[in-house]
């Protein structure tokens, strides 16, 4: 008899999302899918609002990545300005973006990701979460809320507030950064650098422990998608997009941003309200890709950090090709942590950061604006045409989630078909299947513009649709 | 030139919650009681423009009258007894708050005035936590054809101080009422786009003394207007100078 199991919601991601396995007669697993339940308008509702407004209504998509959208909606607006944004101010916008990364980074390593790692799969799920984390692995429950904090205070201490702050407008930034600022974050990297080496060195220690999760998790071949410099190096401001396909060759190099259109599309399945991103040259589902940070160190032949390259050099050794299990995603968010406090350091340390212009201004001097950066969760893209007047007349949002939605659908049916065998229902079986996902780490209320609270679901129909069995969050 | 002659006013002695204070027979009852530091809240009222009693914040009781009187647009007489902050009208002005939060869209989190706007601090002053009203989202636009300067009339309370400073202060009447009820809309010229209005001098004292997000300048972000009102007081004192 055919059966479903669903689970929702999905916990300890960001975002309300369910997950449905479709059982065949012999008990194995004949499909599975990830679906986000909500709906928010985002691209609707701004219509009309002054493009000035853009990174302040965008930012309220998410209050984790509030900082990603403001960037990307600011970068999206300097372009209707048509203005040359002050280098001081771009230089401030990369620190912010970097603080963000960490502090996102930090949140679904530590928080989200690591009672699974810890605790195990299998530990009950009231006691699987940071918490337990706290009890029983202390000092690696504190480096995450140490590393965490000092990502938030990058963002404070640049942007005034740590969550939903207005400081990047378009043409630059409102505030220059103040010599106590730069002091007190320069006196911070020391213990987060330390934090992120030696969170690293425990990690990889412990991957052989991993391997059956590295062969299961999403591991399959796809495109990689992500922001390049001229020289190929890792990118997360501004740069080009390089496309990577599954054997490590580069298949397309320095696609400018702004002609998106022309090789990215957004396919629609009517059961999800997060829409399908695919490479247009290799059609649909064919053009399959992945984004964030297991795509961006694929693609990035180096760093340019010290510390950082040496890790990347490593990781790129993992597999001949580009590195395929999603598993890695922690791996390359520990990485990216690594580089983004060298790089906050090094952009710190140059006295032309503290410059007090920061901001240009102008009108409206060109119809359309179109903002690329890379978000935690990869690639983050705003497009947006005004009128004359500069009211919002048509805004497209693309975010990271919504590149790896193919990726994390099939990455659901992989770990499904590999742990779930017959109609006995473990919860650690659908632990490991919600774990796939969280390796993406989705954030799922960003990818639909959606609203809601942080939970997940699974449950199990029968062939008829019947509920037979379902698991829900703690 | 001859001496500014001294008018002996007749003075008029009443209460305000139980003090006794002393005005001018022309003053309203809010300007007796700012004169003697007794707090009655506002929007529309401000001080160089002429009163309409729009908002109906100012209300006060008389003793031995059921009515409640804006206290902008009332004047003084001798022997009454003011009630400023008496439960119901503590209840009342809530109210009205409530229902003008109701009545637009303010969203204060994307505002340009956030952290400046007299709304927003009336509405905190007053203790507004929560709205008991369904909120009437009307869809309504933002006119950003001006130059310099744009409105958003779903941040308008219709206080109608744009039409007062453009009418007595800069004397172009720019700005006026159109509609009535929830209906009314303000309006620039004959219901122009306001970048075409023939009258707009561009001196911007409209959106200065608008004490919403609803008139701001082009190009400010969020919370980043704080609204300039020093040259109002100013202006009506040396007007008055001249006058005399």
């Amino acid at each position: 008899m055919q059966k479903q199991i669903v689970i929702e919601p999905v916990t300890r991601i960001e975002g309300h999302a369910k997950i449905t396995i479709q059982l065949a007669d012999d008990g194995s697993v004949a499909d599975a899918n990830i679906s986000v339940t909500q709906f928010r308008g985002f691209e609707k509702f701004v219509i009309g609002r002054p493009f000035y407004e853009m990174p302040s209504l965008t930012a309220r998509t998410c209050g984790i990545c509030p900082v990603s959208h403001l960037i990307a909606a600011s970068k999206a607006c300097d372009q209707i300005l048509s203005v040359r944004i002050p280098e001081t101010a771009n230089k401030l916008r990369r620190i912010l973006n970097l603080g963000q990364w960490i502090q996102s980074h930090a949140l679904n390593f530590f928080h989200l990701s690591s009672p699974d790692l810890l605790l195990g799969m299998d530990e009950e799920p009231a006691r699987r979460n940071i918490f337990r984390v706290m009890e029983v692995e202390p000092e690696k429950a504190r480096d995450g809320i140490r590393l965490r904090a000092f990502g938030q205070t990058v963002i404070e201490t640049l942007a005034g507030k740590r969550i939903h702050p207005a400081w990047v407008v378009p043409g630059g930034v409102s505030e220059p950064l103040s010599a106590a600022g730069r002091d007190k974050l320069l006196a911070m990297i020391p213990e987060a650098k330390a934090i992120a080496l030696r969170t690293l060195r425990w990690f990889k220690q412990s991957l052989s422990q991993y391997q059956e999760y590295v062969r299961t998790f999403a591991n399959f071949p796809s495109l990689f998608l992500g922001l390049v410099d001229p020289n190929g190096k890792l990118e997360h401001y501004h740069g080009r997009i390089r496309v990577m396909d599954a054997a490590g060759k580069i298949v397309a190099d320095q696609l400018d941003p702004l002609d998106y259109q022309s090789y990215i599309g957004e396919a629609i399945e009517p059961w999800t309200f997060l829409k399908f991103p695919y490479y247009k040259p290799a059609g649909y589902p064919e053009g399959i890709y992945r984004v964030g940070p297991l795509a961006r160190l694929n693609i990035a032949t180096q760093t340019g950090m010290p510390l950082a390259d040496e890790e990347l050099a490593e990781f790129h050794d993992l597999e001949r090709g580009a590195v395929l299990s999603s598993f890695y995603y922690h791996y390359a968010r520990l990485i990216e942590i690594l580089y983004a406090i060298e790089q906050i350091e090094r952009l710190l340390s140059d006295p032309a950061i503290l410059r007090k212009d920061v901001r240009a201004t102008g009108g409206v001097n060109h119809d359309e604006g179109i903002g690329m950066s890379e978000a935690p969760r990869g690639m983050l893209l705003h497009h947006y045409k005004v009128d004359e007047n500069g009211l919002v007349t048509w805004a497209n949002l693309i975010i990271a989630s919504g590149h790896n939605n193919l990726a994390m659908n099939r990455g659901v049916l992989q770990v499904a078909r590999h742990y779930i065998n017959g109609t006995k229902l473990s919860e650690g079986m659908l632990n490991r299947v919600e774990a796939v996902v969280r390796a993406f780490d989705p954030c799922l209320a960003c990818s639909t513009h959606a609203l809601g609270q942080m939970q997940m679901e699974i449950a199990l129909l029968g062939p008829d649709g019947a509920l037979l069995d379902r698991l829900t969050s703690v | 030139m001859s001496p500014v002659p001294i008018t002996a006013e007749p003075v008029k002695t009443f209460k305000i919650d139980g003090q006794d204070v002393s005005a001018r027979e022309t003053e309203s009852i809010l300007q007796a009681a700012r004169a003697h530091n007794i707090d009655i809240p506002t929007l529309c009222h401000l001080e160089g423009l002429s009163s309409t009693g729009a908002c109906r914040l100012c209300m006060v009781e008389i003793k031995g009258s059921n009515k409640l009187l804006p206290a902008c647009v009332t004047r003084v007489q001798e022997g009454i007894e003011v009630v400023t902050n008496s439960e119901r009208l503590v209840k009342y002005r809530r109210m009205i708050m409530e229902l003008i939060f109701s009545e637009r869209n303010h969203v204060c989190a994307v505002c340009v005035v956030n952290g400046h706007c007299e709304l927003q601090s009336t509405a905190q002053k007053l203790g507004m936590d929560h709205v008991r009203y369904p909120y009437l989202n009307p869809q309504l636009d933002v006119d950003a054809s001006h130059e310099r300067f744009a409105i958003d009339h779903n941040r308008c309370i219709l206080c109608t101080r744009c039409v007062r400073v453009c009418d007595e202060i800069e004397t172009a009447h720019t700005w006026d009422v159109m509609g009535r009820g929830i209906g009314s809309k303000v309006i620039t010229d004959f219901n122009q786009p306001w970048g075409e209005s023939e009258t707009c001098t561009r001196c911007g004292k409209c959106v200065n003394v608008c004490p919403t997000g609803a008139l701001f300048e082009k190009g400010k972000s969020v919370a980043e207007m704080a609204k300039q009102r020093q040259f109002l007081p100013y202006l009506v004192s040396r007007r008055e100078a001249m006058i005399e």
